[in-house]
């Protein structure tokens, strides 16, 4: 199809403003910087460690998207579908590959403003001690890849439904998977019955691990390309969705 | 032009619209008539490249609507029904957008978004933002956004319903204010919207096109067509004495008033005011009837007479 740049500009950036005209910009930064601070200094015991990293501040992102990326993601396309602006972007002369991806990365550089707003405590701790930054410029990465696959999760479950709270619900359960594959007690339920590369492959899936690897500051090219894909496969799937499912 | 060919569309096994084909030329403001559900919007969701046909095509201008969508998507403006807009962004905002989804860049965005804003006299709440617009307002947005980039073909899905009689009154005008060169498809269950705005109706009753025609010729199916109509103290008398004029096939009364309908291509009025002046009645009104469209909609799509009951 003929996706240009230009298509999916406009459509991003109208996004983006719509963001920016509503609360939901507001609201959403400042639950998440707030959380992200709540996380690290209670949960994540950032002072009582002694050490000089972030760990504990990234520790607690996969489970903060968990609930904060399907609140962002659950108007997409059920908004649209509610309102009946569906029918108007989509007889416009843009393709369907352009709106998807349009709204896509308006929603994804909006979580990574999100991000960009945590840097504080980035230079809180290098104030504090001596961390290592090459670890921590990879754990953002990190955390920004995985941020952009639970969006695309949101943003095909979106398109399903008219009802927001539908897909806000949907979309956690099914994020919560793909969290939940990679630890023990999951994949122990499968290795009894399932051979042992379903249950790799089941492992593999987890968002947690790739993550995992990354923040520890080893931003393989594997984890990199798996996130991609990871996006690439479920904004296919909301292709397909809203091709199939259109009128209703 | 647009040309249909055999359009067809399904959701699930429910069949929607059934085989649709017409062609239409500039100059045309087709209408299309029928009740709710009959297919209407399904049709114009194909022919803007929405939904695609289950089986058929139609061609836009030349650009066929499956093979050549986004070309042919570039020929249209299309309010779709209830006129749907982006409520969190300003009217000049949106127009902006649409502009830019138009395909057009640098300063033409704004010279574009300005011009259609003016067409529809939105010069006045262009800072404000759509949700808070009366609804007038709001269907003058989604005009504005059809027209925008000065297409060769509108469709717009009911553009009139739930407005004022004010507010129905300004939009018949700009739609006919633009029918100039161009194909407007306007779809409507108001009868007397197509008599005022369409120079061809099309009736779509379970999917099909079950009559396509000019409104007046519509008109003429009804049978009050060249009826004669009256209003008098003696009703019944009159009714025996006028029942038996040449011409006259049948009379009928209801409440205060008398109904004389002719044989077919038979004229009354002259013989009826004749009667009159000769038996000297002191007759309240009078009036020759040109037909009644609602009655010529019933009858066709509902496919059976609703007169039967009468005689």
């Amino acid at each position: 199809m003929n996706t240009t740049i230009a298509g999916v500009r406009t459509i991003m950036q109208r996004e983006l403003r719509a963001y920016f005209s509503t609360p939901v910009a507001w609201v959403f930064i400042v639950i998440f910087t707030v959380m992200a601070a709540a996380f690290t200094f209670y949960l994540g015991g950032f002072y009582q460690r002694g050490i000089a990293d972030l760990e504990p501040f990234f520790r607690f992102h996969p489970w903060l998207y968990l609930f904060l990326v399907p609140a962002l993601s659950m108007r997409l396309w059920a908004e649209e579908r509610k309102s009946g602006t569906i029918e108007l972007l989509l007889t416009l002369p843009v393709t369907l590959v352009e709106a998807i991806v349009g709204k896509f990365l308006a929603a994804w550089l909006f979580l990574g403003l999100a991000l960009l707003l945590t840097v504080p405590i980035w230079f809180s701790v290098n104030y504090l001690g001596a961390p290592d930054n090459g670890v921590i410029l990879a754990a953002y990465i990190g955390s920004w890849l995985m941020a952009g696959a639970f969006l695309a999760i949101g943003s095909c479950i979106s398109a399903l439904t008219r009802n927001q709270v539908v897909a806000f619900i949907l979309s956690v359960v099914v994020c919560f998977g793909f969290l939940l594959s990679g630890l023990p007690i999951v994949l122990e339920a499968f290795r009894g019955w399932l051979p042992q590369v379903f249950v790799d492959g089941i492992a593999n899936l987890s968002l947690i691990s790739h993550f995992a690897d990354i923040s520890r500051g080893v931003l393989d090219l594997r984890d990199l390309v798996f996130f991609l894909l990871v996006i690439g496969f479920w904004l296919t799937a909301n292709a397909i969705v809203l091709q199939l499912r259109k009128a209703d | 032009m647009i040309e249909a060919k055999a359009l067809t569309r399904y959701f699930d096994r429910l069949l929607a619209v059934d085989n649709i084909s017409f062609k239409v030329e500039p100059g045309c403001v087709l209408g299309f008539l029928g009740p709710n559900g009959a297919g209407k919007s399904t049709t114009m969701k194909m022919l803007t490249g929405f939904l695609a046909p289950s089986s058929g095509s139609a061609i836009i201008n030349g650009h066929d609507i499956v093979s050549d969508s986004l070309q042919a998507r570039r020929q249209i403006g299309y309010l779709p029904e209830g006129a749907p807009l982006y409520g969190e962004m300003t009217v000049l905002e949106f127009l902006d957008f649409i502009a830019r989804a138009r395909g057009f860049g640098g300063a033409e965005v704004r010279r574009k978004a300005l011009a259609a804003a003016d067409r529809l006299e939105l010069a006045g709440v262009l800072q404000q933002t759509i949700e808070t617009l009366s609804k007038g307002f709001k269907r003058r947005v989604g005009l504005a956004q059809a027209i925008l980039h000065d297409p060769r073909v509108l469709i717009l899905d009911e553009p009139t319903d739930g407005l004022d009689p004010n507010q129905k009154h300004h939009v018949r005008e700009l739609i006919r204010s633009m029918s100039e060169n161009r194909i407007i498809i306007v779809s409507t269950h108001i009868l007397e919207e197509v008599d005022a705005l369409c120079n061809r109706a099309m009736i779509i009753a379970r999917g099909r096109v079950v009559a396509d025609d000019t409104p007046a010729g519509l008109i003429t199916r009804s049978r009050y067509h060249n009826a004669v109509t009256l209003k008098l103290g003696d009703l019944r008398a009159a009714a025996s004495v006028l029942s038996k004029l040449p011409g006259v096939a049948r009379v009928e009364i209801s409440d205060d008033e008398l109904t004389l309908f002719p044989h077919a291509q038979k004229q009354l009025l002259s013989a009826v005011t004749a009667s009159i002046d000769k038996h000297g009645w002191a007759v309240d009104s009078i009036r020759l009837e040109e037909g009644r469209l609602d009655e010529v909609f019933r009858d066709i799509t509902r496919g059976e007479p609703a007169h039967k009951e009468a005689a």
